[in-house]
């Protein structure tokens, strides 16, 4: 039987490729075996199969599929900016296969029921494994707290109030202690709002040139900060989200050493551009935490390197044009991500000699997934076939039109980056093949 | 814009007698100098202006005050005017009202320049007169404007253009007539 | 050509030559004020839109008076910062503006960096009549034609701006402008109002939170309006306390080098970062601010006709 891209045949081989998993590329080529989406087999060299349709990988990378563990599908409530379905397109095109959606929908993920609805849309539109967490608080009011047990047991892997911090620390302690004991980590969105309050970028130079409102970093420093020592106290597992400063770095690298139970991710754009791209009023590069200094990028970087931030995750954050045309102070903060992630760590820390493109795969697949004990980001044998197929080299120009999320808000349109996802399986079936620069 | 000159049409001294010609006219339309004052349109009828005053006190005895016009913000052209708009400035050192004014130009071709010159003047009051005073006509007139008093009628074609050169500003003393080469 | 633009944003665009040529124009207008017809029929049947999404009346004023006198049709423009965030983005009010084939905006906003959002998306000339704390171009005009008026070149000469610099466009206009002239500048106010990041905008601006220090050999002291809605109590204790440590009182002039004066933007808030002695006193300027604040603001509205005819065809898109 012949290899078709049309119709993906139950059991195959791809060959041909360079495997790459647990941090390492294999130095030989390799092939991998999928039967009734699940690996059958994996290893170097190229097997004959009587009678299984085989994909020449053509030299290319084969991975885990990506896992991010943060992203904004907006639904319900935000459906003009991006849905589950729009989202999940995207993310296969970034080369995910495995997301975990932040609660700040409208309403609020905030009941089992939200949470069920949530994994729901995402089997339905099949092509990325949903994993929703709930708000910490009812309607992410910041009082009280969300049934997490029957969340978690719906399908919830964590729990946060992400696009606002939890202020009161008596409740994230509790959440932390609550989360700790059912096995779920509570993500914090770490941001003193009474120091970065008004602030709409990254408080130095650049703020104070332009004449924008700052967002120190003590904001963010003293909130990692802060729940690093609830959660030390609490004994639960605090994970933080989007880390941008080199300050929390610090924090956070020390409080590893120490044995508190904390895991961190970073944004792309925070380990790739820093508070200058401001200088010309874009929101195109307004998010939260702001971009912040070219030291803070370079401990960001180094911090993924190092383990102390444990993966990347994408902040996925879509607006429409419209709410991107307000001007800087008045848009609101977030970027899109799934779809550069991959060329954005090729090219600003694959390149730059930060990490090794094994480094990176799995900052991206296995390491994620292990924060937040996900079934994915691996691929082991009797395993299900989440992978993707990659070209570390092939350059490409980021265009909003090429973009399958359904807001192009990206901070780096324009740009040419390194680094392509060319084929993106989710439990053995096809959810994205590469098509730039294919003449058809 | 290059310039190819074709011959000299007035020289130091033909522009020295047809100013002194002109006092004389002056006086003699005028019935001595009386309300009479001067102003030259930058930026050569300004010193034009001056000597045709000093022409006048020769003449009369009298000294006749002299002023300077700045016609750039009464321009009909600013569209097209284009890059550098060369601004100097006015200077009236006296009342306009009630004043008989010689207006100075040194050459008078359209008479746009002297349209504007006309709406500076009745901004800064209300003259009993405006007469114009041009070292060259060269007709071609745009306007339905006519010199009072008239240096030389030099007969030209759209193509040509004439320099007039005043010692305070260019050094030399002359005026020639030259062809715009493309 | 002396600008070189199709609008004027902020000084920090603008070169010495620029600006310079400006004010030179500037004065020759300043003459015009003192016939008795005080305008000029040179932008007769251009449009000046003059769109205010801020409240403020003495620059809406100096802009109208300026665009009157250079006799452009006049149309003004206001909205409320709350009507306006719901609906209408600023693309959709250009756009309107656009469609209405203007010559020229002028546009106070409050959101810093809106002005160059207009400028891009528009084809008219536009002027910032002050954008956000980001720069208040025509004021730092104004300021430096008046100090140039005393002062005359304005190399090595060294101005003092006292204030809350971290929220004031004013002072970031001075800044440049002053800096591309030679002159040194320095920054004076509690380290809430002037952060030390402000003196990275040039080798020759620094900050000085000791007012006595920061004036001790000024040529200019240019005093800042306190906006006593925002920041009192964060940014600062009180208007008692602000004016007993960076009020411009009567002994602090007297301590000053015998030449120096007194600028300030208006409205003045007396008796607070100005004491009423000196605000009525000999060693202000305020009153030419405002007669040059004409001035400037009718030889931009000018510079910008003139060069650029495309603009001048149409306007929109």
């Amino acid at each position: 039987m012949e290899w078709s891209w049309e119709r993906i045949p139950a059991e195959y081989l791809v060959t041909d490729v360079f495997v790459c998993r647990q941090g390492k590329v294999g130095k030989r080529k390799g092939f991998l075996h999928v039967k009734r989406g699940r690996v059958e087999g994996l290893g170097v060299g190229a097997p004959t199969l009587e009678g299984v349709p085989v994909l020449d990988g053509g030299g290319l990378v084969l991975a885990p599929g990506f896992v991010d563990l943060h992203v904004h599908f907006r639904e319900p409530g935000g459906e003009e900016k991006e849905t589950v379905a729009s989202g999940s397109r995207a993310a296969a095109a970034g080369g995910f296969t495995s997301v975990v959606t932040m609660p700040n929908t409208d309403p609020a993920i905030d009941n089992a029921g939200m949470v069920r609805y949530l994994i729901q849309r995402g089997n339905e539109a099949g092509l990325v494994r949903v994993f929703p967490t709930g708000a910490v608080s009812p309607g992410r009011r910041g009082e009280g707290m969300c049934e997490f047990g029957a969340m978690v047991e719906a399908g919830a892997v964590g729990f946060t109030d992400d696009g606002s911090p939890v202020r009161d620390g008596s409740l994230m302690s509790g959440a932390l202690k609550y989360a700790g004991h059912l096995g779920v980590p509570v993500i914090t969105h770490a941001e003193d709002t009474t120091i970065t309050g008004g602030g709409c970028m990254h408080a130095g130079y650049w703020s104070a040139r332009l004449g924008l409102a700052g967002m120190p970093r003590a904001g963010e420093d003293a909130a990692v900060f802060r729940d690093i020592e609830l959660a030390r106290a609490a004994g639960g597992h605090l994970h933080v989200a989007h880390v941008s400063t080199k300050g929390a770095v610090e924090i956070i690298r020390r409080a590893k050493a120490e044995g508190v139970r904390v895991t961190a991710e970073a944004t792309p754009h925070h380990f790739s551009l820093d508070h200058a791209r401001c200088r010309d009023f874009s929101p195109l590069f307004k998010m939260s935490p702001p971009l912040r200094e070219p030291d803070d990028v370079n401990a960001v970087a180094e911090g993924l390197a190092d383990g102390t931030i444990d993966c990347i995750a994408t902040d996925h954050a879509p607006h429409t044009a419209t709410e991107k045309e307000y001007q800087f102070d008045q848009a609101p903060f977030g970027v899109v991500g799934l779809e550069t992630a991959f060329a954005v760590g090729v090219t600003y820390l694959v390149r730059t000699g930060v990490l090794d493109l094994g480094g990176l795969v799995a900052c991206l697949a296995e390491r994620p997934a292990r924060v937040l004990n996900l079934p994915a980001g691996g691929l082991d044998e009797g395993g299900e076939a989440d992978f993707v197929l990659l070209d570390p080299e092939q350059e490409w120009t980021v265009q909003a039109a090429d973009l399958r999320s359904r807001s192009r808000n990206s901070a780096y349109l324009g740009e040419t980056l390194r680094g392509r996802v060319k084929a993106t399986f989710l439990r053995g079936r096809l959810t994205w093949r590469d098509r730039l620069g294919v003449q058809e | 814009m290059s310039f190819n000159e074709k011959a000299v049409i007035m020289n130091a001294g033909e522009m020295a007698r047809a100013v002194k010609r002109m006092a004389h006219e002056v006086v003699e339309a005028n019935k001595g100098v009386d309300n009479l004052v001067l102003l030259g349109v930058q930026r050569r009828g300004v010193p034009l202006a001056k000597r045709l005053g000093e022409a006048i006190r020769q003449v009369e005895g009298r000294e006749v005050p002299s002023g300077a016009l700045d016609i750039t913000f009464y321009r009909d052209d600013l569209s097209r005017l284009g890059p550098a708009p060369q601004v100097s400035s006015t200077e009236m050192p006296f009342d306009v009202n009630e004043k008989i004014i010689i207006l100075v130009d040194d050459v008078l071709y359209t008479g746009r320049t002297v349209r504007a010159a006309l709406d500076v003047i009745m901004d800064w009051g209300r003259p009993q007169a405006i007469r114009l005073a041009v070292l060259v006509d060269r007709g071609h007139r745009e306007l339905p404007i006519r010199p009072d008093f008239v240096g030389k009628n030099v007969p030209t074609s759209q193509r040509e253009i004439i320099k007039v050169r005043i010692k305070e500003i260019d050094g030399t003393e002359e005026v020639v007539v030259g062809e715009v080469l493309e | 050509m002396i600008l070189q633009r199709k609008d004027v944003l902020g000084l920090e665009d603008l070169s010495a030559e620029e600006i310079l040529g400006t004010l030179d124009i500037a004065g020759r207008f300043r003459a015009v004020f003192d016939r008795p017809v005080r305008s000029v029929p040179i932008m007769r049947g251009r449009t000046v839109v003059n769109f205010f999404h801020e409240p403020s009346t003495r620059t809406r004023i100096s802009f109208e008076l300026a665009e009157k006198r250079l006799s452009a049709d006049i149309v003004n423009f206001s909205t409320v910062d709350s009507s306006f965030k719901k609906g209408e983005t600023l693309r959709d009010t250009a756009e309107n503006l656009a469609a209405m084939k203007i010559d020229m905006l002028v546009i106070r906003h409050s959101s810093s960096g809106a002005a160059r959002y207009l400028a891009e998306v528009l084809k008219c000339s536009v002027i910032n009549a002050g954008d956000g704390a980001h720069e208040h171009p025509t004021q730092g005009l104004l300021d430096i034609m008046t100090m140039r008026q005393r002062l005359g070149d304005l190399r090595g000469r060294k101005v003092t701006i006292i204030g809350d610099i971290a929220h004031s466009r004013v002072a970031r206009s001075n800044i440049w402008g002053l800096t591309k002239l030679g002159a040194e500048v320095t920054l004076c106010g509690p380290p809430t109002m002037v952060p030390g990041a402000l003196a990275k905008l040039g080798e020759h601006v620094k900050v000085e939170h000791d007012l006595k220090r920061a004036v001790a050999d000024a040529d200019v002291l240019n005093v800042l309006r306190i906006q006593l809605e925002r920041g009192a109590g964060k940014a600062f204790p009180g208007n008692r306390e602000y004016h007993r440590m960076y009020g411009i009182t009567g002994d602090v002039v007297r301590g000053l080098k015998p030449e120096a004066f007194i600028m300030h933007p208006g409205p003045m808030n007396r008796d607070v970062e100005i004491a009423s002695e000196v605000a009525d006193g000999p060693r202000q300027v305020i009153l030419d601010q405002v007669a040059n604040g004409v001035a400037v603001r009718m030889a931009l509205i000018y510079l910008l006709s003139g060069g650029d005819p495309g603009a001048l065809a149409g306007g929109a898109q």
